[in-house]
């Protein structure tokens, strides 16, 4: 190295360049690249030939090959061209191939030559037929623009959100323009097109003619035109050999030129150098390149995330490269390792060489539980590729058992899909199969399914309860569940029927279920009700008055509140009342009455079976004390000193107590003693408890 | 006299966070909805609003759908064009918005939801305020809530760092665990690195003790619960406690000072200390007797007001106290509490058994009823088959027919069950539990399941010693145990599980107890490394109740935590009591 500039050459007068070889292609071309359509990705991605694109020259057994090639050369794939005529090739920004036939419509490949989606570019264009398209890219994506053979203009700005535009009409145009090219300016995709020697803009509302400032006289044709990447710069190369560079906004000019070669130039781009702040056009011909420059400015270089670079080396299957510089970079798992992994798993499951056992296996070795990695995405990858079983088996991998369930009920393995939604302890999940169940199955395979899960009948069954009765009817036929089959009817004598006879009906059913499930008591309650039900109707027709639905202590108390105490007293034999009851309830009902002369005469009729103190209690609570005073003396001598407290005769009790020799009776009159009268009475009794002690 | 702190005690997190997230969430919500006019309750009724837009803020129930759905169907028929969006707090489910298609509605209404799932009531107690919780999953076997449970203890170990040591007891609170524990699984490290706040949890499912949730309370918050009913940390007090013609809202909580002091007092104590402190507060205004003008500045411008709030407090409380004491202190409520202590101690059971049905034959009250028969059939495992009958019918011929379906219930959730005979009991069961291993048989499952879950109280009493031995008078001034809060006749179940449990770390030792609860299955542990937690967050404990707790558990916690140094936080599904229990199980015509 002894001259650095030894292999600089000057370049007119003041600058210098030199030519060096970064890397040889590898590729092995037979053709001419200019017997093919060619197509190269932005930021050195792939690059796409089409051999032999115009098939109707050819035999009809030729036909075209679409070749694909990394940026060096390295064949990625090649396939043999099946489709229509193909007009223009292009790359979009996720580096998908965009093929654009003469019928309008647009083939979509990835970079491995496999075939994703296709669209069409509308009617017109299928009518008309394709003369010339462009690819070409937009903060929003990347757009296709289509000159029709009908001189008309149609575009899509994106692609991955298709929307077809139809340019308005250039006036005039009878011919295909000499050049044209499409633009993005304030977001929104122009067309650029030169006719003669004039220039138009086209915008989805309206065709304008444009004419750049300062732009050299005598003029009669524009032969090619070129706008940087960025869409700032506009380039334009007349007949009279003269290049005019400035922005595409037409609104300055930033240099000229004219050279001396008034022949329409191949190909005319924009380029720079990195880090440079000088822009250039270099214009080629057939055997000549020129390279025009001095635009200085300041330009923002889009710069490629790291994500982006790790998605392209994924995208190119380099999935151990893109894991190095993960770990180089100290990528979060998330983002980085797992994220790789993930895919190199999504194309493992493309093999269709590899048993199931086998990519699973192989799977599930790499990734093991690395934290981000959804087993279920690669599954459905797998179930995708028509691989059902293999996605079975990576579920079983998936640890959160409610991500299985989607794609589970998607693979219509809706039964292990119900074990998993209830394993995962997601009712909702849970919920969500048994909807698809119900649809799926048969209504006996579905009840038969909901049998062995008792998690998911309860969860049905309180939507039944609430939402399809009908369906909660037939789930316990199903069971043979009789008991809940009678509480059901009974449930429905109360809530669904109005009628008398309906309920009654209703509570018969009940009662058969009630004996059917061996639930004699059951049974037997619901015939009693059904009975009281008919007799309380009877009371409604015969006395008028309120019977129906009250519960047979209410029914007979209403009736001796009535004082059709014959009426009482054959329902209580009829519905055998125990005496207590009766007695409670008549003592009751007579003293709100206050009955007090047939409630002494019920007092005599037979020795009271609760005893006398309830009368005095419930004299006391109608403060009726002389009556209360009547019973007490009949109270018992156990209940004696209790009685005598209740109607307020502490002395007397304290005599008795004192009689009874019984310590919690004495106190219990003590704590009464709090009136001023009653300060013998205490004395009386604290000198019973201390002879008490000494005995 | 009130549980004053032992200075050691820890502090309690701050809960005030929660409050705060759940408003700005719900701010978030409405503020989408442009104007908020006016809040209607959602019931079954027209609504009134010529809004051109409405709101639904709801619990996720089918009812609440049909109701929105009869709503909007009313407004399309009347061609009436509105925008709706239902708000579902604390969460939507699935079956709502299946109701909402099926009805037709599903286009017409946005929904949303409001992850409002704990309330703080208290400095430290948290409710999810879900009643139905406890039908729902104790006798529906409807699981859909423990999701909720498991994302609210997710929140909070956000908020306050990890729990060093898990315990739990019952099927529920296993499966709210594991939920838990995949959600933390799921999220990254964040929360384990943080240090630990609360340095243990405790999971109960209600079902491990209904003894304790059915005995009537005797501590003053209880039995203001079970006097007045206290609704999301406040009470209605009528016009007999106010002593005017109004009824007053008051709220109770640790911010009412005369309150606090007497919460957790057995209510016997309560009067003397609320006389005690009206004739201190009389002292504090006598004092202005004598001052000169600048004291007496001073006394009306920083005590008066202090002294007038205690002022209005004291004479609520003593208002209350005289209500609950002309209800609650006549002799029938002596015999009723001393018919509670003879079926826990089990002496007296045939006297126990006419009593209670001398209440069903006088219709005392058709939940009090049921409550007695429930204490009586946990507590002797069981009705003897003639009771079993003759308690049923003589119920349905006083409460009304419709109650078959009560018991129906009552028997699902082991409540009210009929004995077995003796020895074909053991019989029964192990066929059972053979049937049960037996896949297609479900539904046997379920029907015996209330046969196979004895629910066996008096073992588990004598070996847990919940009936404290009393030689003398049980002092309630100075309780010596947690028996206090049952008048020193028994010592909470739920409570002495949580204390024994604490105590060794673990279950070990309480294999048989575990046994008779029939948790063999669900009583874990789980223990991570405590080298990051402190030693004051391992004396906080976060006890959480599926199914509900009630205040006297609180109250005995309280206690236990000022014995041992501890502090006891609750978190309950709800704050129940006896009557709520039962009124969850009753059917009543619709």
């Amino acid at each position: 190295m002894d001259c650095y500039t030894a292999n600089w050459n000057p370049l007119g007068d003041s600058a210098f360049y030199r030519k060096y070889e970064l890397y040889s292609m590898d590729w092995d071309l037979k053709e001419e690249l200019r017997d093919c359509l060619v197509a190269a990705a932005p930021y050195g991605g792939p690059i796409a030939l089409l051999r032999n694109p115009w098939r109707k020259e050819k035999a009809a057994s030729v036909r075209p090959v679409l070749d694909i090639y990394s940026a060096s050369g390295m064949p990625l794939a090649s396939l043999l061209w099946k489709s229509g005529p193909v007009v223009s090739l292009g790359w979009s920004a996720e580096e998908e191939l965009l093929c654009v036939q003469e019928d309008g419509a647009v083939l979509v490949y990835g970079l491995h030559g496999d075939f994703r989606r296709h669209f069409s570019m509308g009617n017109e264009v299928l009518q008309n037929r394709v003369l010339d398209a462009r690819i070409f890219h937009t903060e929003f994506g990347s757009g296709v623009a289509i000159l029709t053979g009908a001189h008309r203009f149609t575009l899509s700005a994106n692609v991955g959100d298709l929307k077809l535009r139809r340019m308005p009409e250039v006036p005039g145009l009878q011919s295909a323009p000499s050049c044209w090219t499409a633009l993005c300016q304030d977001r929104v995709a122009h067309i650029l097109l030169a006719v003669g020697p004039d220039l138009y803009l086209l915008d989805h509302a309206a065709c304008s003619a444009v004419t750049p400032p300062g732009l050299a006289p005598g003029v009669s044709s524009f032969l090619q035109m070129a706008v940087s990447f960025t869409y700032r710069h506009l380039a334009l190369f007349t007949d009279t050999g003269y290049i005019w560079m400035g922005t595409a906004s037409l609104k300055e000019k930033l240099c000229e030129f004219t050279c001396n070669i008034r022949a329409p130039p191949k190909q005319m781009v924009w380029c720079s150098r990195p880090r440079s702040k000088e822009r250039a056009v270099v214009v080629a011909w057939e055997r000549r390149l020129m390279v025009v420059g001095d635009a200085p400015e300041s330009i923002q270089y889009k710069q490629l995330t790291i994500q982006v670079l790790l998605d392209r080396l994924v995208l190119r299957r380099l999935y151990p490269l893109a894991i190095q510089i993960c770990e180089y970079l100290r990528l979060p798992e998330v983002q980085g390792v797992s994220r790789i992994l993930a895919h190199w798993a999504c194309y493992k499951v493309q093999q269709k060489d590899v048993s199931d056992e086998d990519v699973a296996r192989a799977i599930n070795q790499k990734l093991g539980d690395t934290p981000g990695v959804s087993y279920s995405d690669i599954a459905a990858r797998a179930y995708g590729c028509g691989r059902t079983e293999l996605a079975i088996k990576l579920l079983e991998y998936e640890p959160r058992s409610g991500e299985q369930v989607p794609l589970l009920l998607k693979m219509k393995r809706s039964k292990l899909a119900l074990s998993k939604a209830i394993e995962s302890g997601d009712t909702d999940l849970v919920f969500t199969v048994l909807l698809h169940l119900k649809n799926e199955l048969n209504r006996g395979d579905f009840f038969m399914t909901l049998r062995n899960q008792p998690m998911a009948l309860s969860l049905y069954r309180q939507f039944c309860k609430h939402q399809e009765l009908e369906t909660l009817k037939d789930l316990y036929n199903q069971d043979d569940n009789h008991q809940e089959l009678g509480s059901f009817h009974i449930r429905a004598s109360y809530a669904a029927e109005e009628r008398i006879e309906g309920r009654v009906a209703a509570l018969q059913t009940a009662a058969d279920a009630f004996y059917k499930a061996k639930n004699e008591f059951a049974a037997k309650a619901t015939e009693d009700q059904m009975r009281l039900l008919r007799l309380q109707r009877r009371l409604e027709d015969e006395l008028g008055g309120q019977f129906l639905d009250l519960s047979l202590h209410d029914t007979v108390t209403t009736l001796i509140l009535g004082s059709h105490n014959k009426r009482a007293e054959q329902l209580a034999r009829d519905f055998r009342i125990p005496d207590k009851r009766l007695w409670w309830l008549k003592l009751t009902a007579l003293a709100d009455l206050e009955d007090w002369e047939e409630l002494e005469k019920f007092s005599k009729s037979k020795k009271s079976p609760i005893g006398y103190l309830p009368f005095v209690e419930i004299c006391m609570k109608q403060h009726n004390k002389y009556e209360a005073k009547k019973y007490a003396s009949r109270v018992g001598p156990e209940q004696k000193v209790k009685a005598l407290l209740l109607v307020g005769d502490v002395a007397q009790a304290a005599d008795v107590a004192i009689e009874h020799r019984n310590e919690a009776e004495l106190s219990l009159v003590l704590s009464h003693c709090t009136g001023a009268t009653d300060g013998a009475t205490a004395d009386k009794i604290q000198r019973a408890r201390a002879q008490a002690q000494k005995k | 006299m009130a549980f004053p702190h032992r200075p050691d005690a820890p502090e309690l997190p701050d809960f005030s966070m929660l409050k705060r997230l759940a408003r700005d969430q719900l701010i978030y919500l409405l503020e989408q909805q442009h104007e908020v006019d006016k809040l209607y309750k959602v019931e079954n009724k027209p609504a009134l609003s010529s809004n051109e837009q409405l709101c639904f803020l709801v619990r996720p129930r089918i009812k609440n759908m049909r109701y929105i759905a009869s709503l909007v169907n009313a407004d399309k028929l009347s061609g009436r064009t509105r925008k709706y969006k239902v708000i579902f707090s604390p969460q939507k489910f699935y079956a709502c918005e299946m109701v909402l298609e099926e009805e037709g509605i599903y286009g017409d209404v946005s929904c949303d939801e409001w992850a409002f799932s704990l309330l703080p009531l208290d400095v430290d107690l948290l409710s999810m305020e879900l009643p139905e919780f406890f039908r729902d999953y104790f006798l529906e076997g409807d699981q859909r809530w423990i999701n909720t449970v498991a994302q609210a203890l997710h929140l909070l170990s956000t908020l306050y760092g990890p729990f060093p040591n898990c315990y739990g007891i019952g099927r529920c609170a296993k499966m709210a665990y594991e939920l838990w524990r995949n959600l933390e699984e799921e999220e990254d490290g964040e929360t384990k690195s943080r240090r630990p706040e609360i340095g243990h949890i405790f999971l109960l499912d209600r079902d491990v003790d209904f003894v304790t949730a059915l005995c009537s309370q005797v501590v003053y918050e209880g039995l203001v619960d079970d006097t007045f009913r206290i609704k999301c940390g406040s009470v209605d007090f009528g016009p007999e406690v106010t002593s005017s013609d109004k009824s007053l809202k008051v709220l109770l909580n640790a911010e009412d000072k005369v309150f606090n002091e007497i919460r957790n007092e057995h209510f016997s104590n309560v009067f003397g200390f609320l006389s005690q402190k009206a004739r201190n507060l009389q002292a504090q205004y006598d004092r202005r007797r004598g001052m000169d003008i600048k004291q007496m500045k001073n006394f009306v411008s920083q005590e008066l007001k202090g002294l007038k709030q205690e002022h209005r407090l004291l004479s609520l409380h003593i208002g209350a106290c005289e209500s609950i004491m002309k209800k609650k202190t006549k002799q029938d409520f002596q015999e009723l509490i001393k018919t509670e202590h003879a079926l826990l101690e089990g002496f007296n059971i045939r006297e126990s058994t006419s009593y209670i049905e001398e209440h069903i034959d006088r219709q005392v009250s058709p939940i009090e009823s049921l409550r007695l028969m429930c204490l009586l059939s946990i507590t002797e495992n069981g009705l003897i088959p003639k009771d079993y009958r003759s308690l049923k019918t003589q119920y349905l011929q006083s409460y009304g027919p419709e109650h078959l379906l009560t018991f129906s219930n009552l028997r699902r959730a082991g409540l009210l069950t009929e004995q077995a005979p003796g020895d074909t009991l053991t019989a029964v069961e192990s066929k059972v539990s053979k049937l049960v291993t037996d896949k297609a048989a479900g539904k046997i499952t379920d029907a015996f399941s209330s046969l196979a879950k004895r629910s066996n109280f008096r073992a588990i009493s004598k070996k847990l010693n919940l009936i404290p031995r009393v030689d003398g008078e049980y002092d309630l001034k100075v309780p010596r145990d947690m028996a206090y809060v049952f008048s020193g006749a028994y010592v909470p179940l739920s409570c002495r599980i949580i204390e024994q449990v604490l105590e060794r770390r673990s279950w070990q030792g309480l294999d048989e107890v575990v046994r008779l609860l029939n948790c063999s299955d669900f009583a874990f542990t789980d223990m991570t490394k405590e080298d990051k937690a402190s030693s004051e967050s391992l004396r906080l404990i976060l006890v959480v109740f599926l199914g509900g707790c009630t205040f006297s558990e609180i109250s005995a916690l309280r206690f236990l935590g000022r014995e041992k140094g501890y502090r006891f936080i609750f978190l309950t599904t709800a704050v129940t009591n006896s009557a709520r229990l039962m009124e969850a199980m009753s059917e009543v015509k619709a």
